[in-house]
């Protein structure tokens, strides 16, 4: 749904910026101990227009609440400001870093925003008010309505600059939902925010997968009357489908390689099998009486781990892609599905069934150690990670017996309601860091 | 000429019982013949539209327990047990039931659909509602029913019979159903 034409023209003017070294303000490995103190207060209107008053508010905002969603940070409440540059002045020379030390503030985001021709023009910068120095200036300018998206460009920047990574603002969150009366799939921003239906045939669509490159997707519907599997290009609206006898179903993307695993049944029993993106066997990658299902791979694709009945229940297994070899990963509890690979590093996300109740659990690859991350709180199913590894996208029943689809850190804290549309919200399916739209 | 009379006689006679005997549940058709007869066969006509009426509820008879049968083989699902894809003894004994029926009606061609219950993941239960499907199809067609008959779908838990989320329900739901193509 966004053409280049309409995307932010960033302009890189950056103003003084003394870049320096990496901050290392925030390891990866435990963010969530020490979340940043921010402070962003309203922007200033550079005309003083009425457009332009909304713009600064609409824009300091939606900031705010996407720096917020990530977790990593702490937005400190602007009734405690003791200064505001929406009056005073957005620039170094204008701000008194004290007063952002004395509220607890470690880094600073001030905006200057001008709007005229239906055209909205933005400064933002991001100060260390212990260095007292300004550590990233950009402007930005687009139409009035792709604000959004100039924001969300600027928070790629600051969670860069602060953390070494993207950050998710450009993903993408698929789901199924059933409120038209037949499970579709559709895909929302990653706040939630836009959903977009994305199958309409009245028939059932289930498991959505995104390709590395967030530009294909991987599904199975029942449109021709069985679980046959879809694989469109999400932009150009082509694709093949794999239809073969038996079920063709849980599919998942080999990361940076357009090919797929895929749970096929034609020859019998059901068996995880290699695809390309163009929807050809390429080979048969497990081999044992019962179910083998669910496949997601290590980041550098080199390993597959899956859903296996053959220790005589549903467990998962991981298998070496090189040489076949496979071991069993989980040995608690007698129900262990619904695995997801963490993008950056040797953690997997499941769904274990103890006590006749779903929970979220993560296991260290490495040690089998797990841990449950969900608890006391409805049936927690269909675990997905952010592109970054920070956060969980899950589906829940906490609220009302109904499935919802939820976001929690993947330290299992501060889970909240992603989104809430008519029916049930199940299977969430978070994108790479970019993906493509409808 | 009264030997060719009783002659004559004898051979109407027996032409006219060998009618009535061929003619089939047509109780019009009997009456009518056998208002047109003398007192001599108006017993045997008597006796033949006795037999056609026993005819008749018979085949009634049969047709309902066809009907029946058949309803049976639609209506009646085998069972499975949390987690499992394995025939129990009950189920085996519909499957007998279905595999005679099947026998009985040999231009009859099925689509036998596997389900499981809501708990459990999607994907999972797609591939058990598969397995289902298939334990019993492969029972069938180890009791002699052609295998091209007979075509399997998985459902997963996409269609539950019982929307309700408590044990009586979900065990419902554990099923393969039988669908006449």
């Amino acid at each position: 749904m966004v053409k280049r034409s309409l995307l932010v023209v960033a302009l890189m003017v950056c103003l003084p910026a003394t870049l320096f070294a990496q901050y290392d303000y925030v390891r990866i490995s435990n963010p969530f101990l020490h979340k940043i103190p921010i402070a962003v207060p309203l922007f200033k209107p550079i005309s003083g227009t009425e457009p332009e008053a909304m713009a600064a508010q609409s824009g300091a905002d939606l900031l705010a609440a996407t720096l917020e969603f990530t977790r990593y940070f702490n937005l400190i409440n602007r009734a405690a400001f003791l200064e505001r540059p929406d009056r005073t002045g957005v620039t170094l020379a204008d701000i008194h870093c004290k007063n952002w030390r004395d509220i607890g503030a470690e880094f600073l985001i001030t905006g200057g925003v001008t709007v005229a021709g239906g055209m909205v023009e933005m400064e933002l910068r991001l100060f260390d008010v212990f260095k007292e120095r300004m550590v990233l200036g950009k402007k930005y300018k687009g139409k009035s309505e792709d604000q959004r998206k100039m924001i969300h460009r600027f928070c790629v920047e600051v969670m860069e600059q602060l953390t070494g990574t993207p950050g998710i603002f450009e993903s993408k969150i698929a789901f199924v939902s059933t409120g038209d009366g037949s499970k579709e799939i559709y895909a929302c921003e990653f706040d939630g925010y836009n959903p977009q239906r994305i199958t309409r045939n009245n028939s059932i669509n289930l498991s959505p997968a995104w390709s590395s490159d967030g530009q294909w997707l991987a599904y199975t519907s029942y449109r021709k009357g069985g679980p046959d599997l879809y694989i469109t290009n999400l932009t150009e609206n082509r694709g093949t489908v794999f239809s073969k006898e038996g079920i063709n179903i849980s599919p998942s993307w080999v990361p940076g390689q357009f090919m797929l695993a895929a749970t096929l049944s034609f020859e019998g029993d059901q068996e995880i099998y290699l695809l390309t993106g163009s929807g050809t066997v390429v080979r048969r990658l497990t081999r044992s009486w019962g179910i083998d299902v669910s496949p997601t791979f290590s980041p550098d694709g080199k390993r597959m781990a899956f859903v296996s009945g053959r220790a005589g229940s549903p467990q998962i297994f991981v298998m070496d892609m090189g040489s076949g070899r496979t071991q069993r990963l989980t040995f608690e509890g007698g129900y262990n599905t619904n695995p997801s690979w963490n993008p950056v590093n040797e953690t997997i996300v499941y769904c274990a069934m103890t006590g006749g109740v779903f929970n979220i659990h993560v296991i260290d690859v490495k040690t089998g150690a797990s841990v449950a991350l969900t608890a006391d709180q409805g049936d927690n199913e269909s675990p997905s990670w952010s592109p970054d590894g920070s956060l969980i996208a899950f589906s829940s029943t906490r609220e009302a017996g109904v499935p919802r689809i939820y976001v929690m850190t993947a330290a299992g804290t501060d889970p909240r309601r992603l989104l809430i549309l008519p029916g049930e919200q199940t299977g969430p399916k978070w994108s790479p860091a970019v993906a493509a739209g409808r | 000429m009264e030997k060719k009379r009783l002659f004559v006689m004898f051979v109407m006679l027996f032409a006219i019982c060998g009618l009535v005997f061929t003619v089939s549940c047509a109780k019009q058709s009997v009456k009518s013949e056998a208002a047109e007869l003398e007192t001599e066969s108006s017993m045997a006509a008597d006796e033949a539209s006795q037999m056609t009426a026993e005819e008749l509820a018979e085949a009634e008879a049969i047709a309902a327990e066809k009907a029946a049968a058949r309803e049976a083989f639609v209506n009646e699902n085998i069972h499975f047990d949390f987690d499992k894809s394995t025939l129990t003894p009950a189920a085996r004994e519909i499957l007998r039931a279905k595999a005679m029926w099947l026998r009985d009606n040999a231009d009859t061609a099925v689509v036998i659909e596997g389900h499981c219950d809501e708990r459990g993941t999607t994907e999972y239960n797609l591939a058990l509602g598969d397995r289902r499907a298939k334990a019993a199809k492969d029972f069938l067609v180890d009791m002699g029913i052609s295998a091209s008959r007979l075509s399997t779908i998985s459902y997963g838990e996409e269609r539950p019979l019982d929307p309700a989320s408590n044990e009586t329900a979900w065990a419902k739901n554990r099923r393969a159903q039988f669908v006449l193509r």
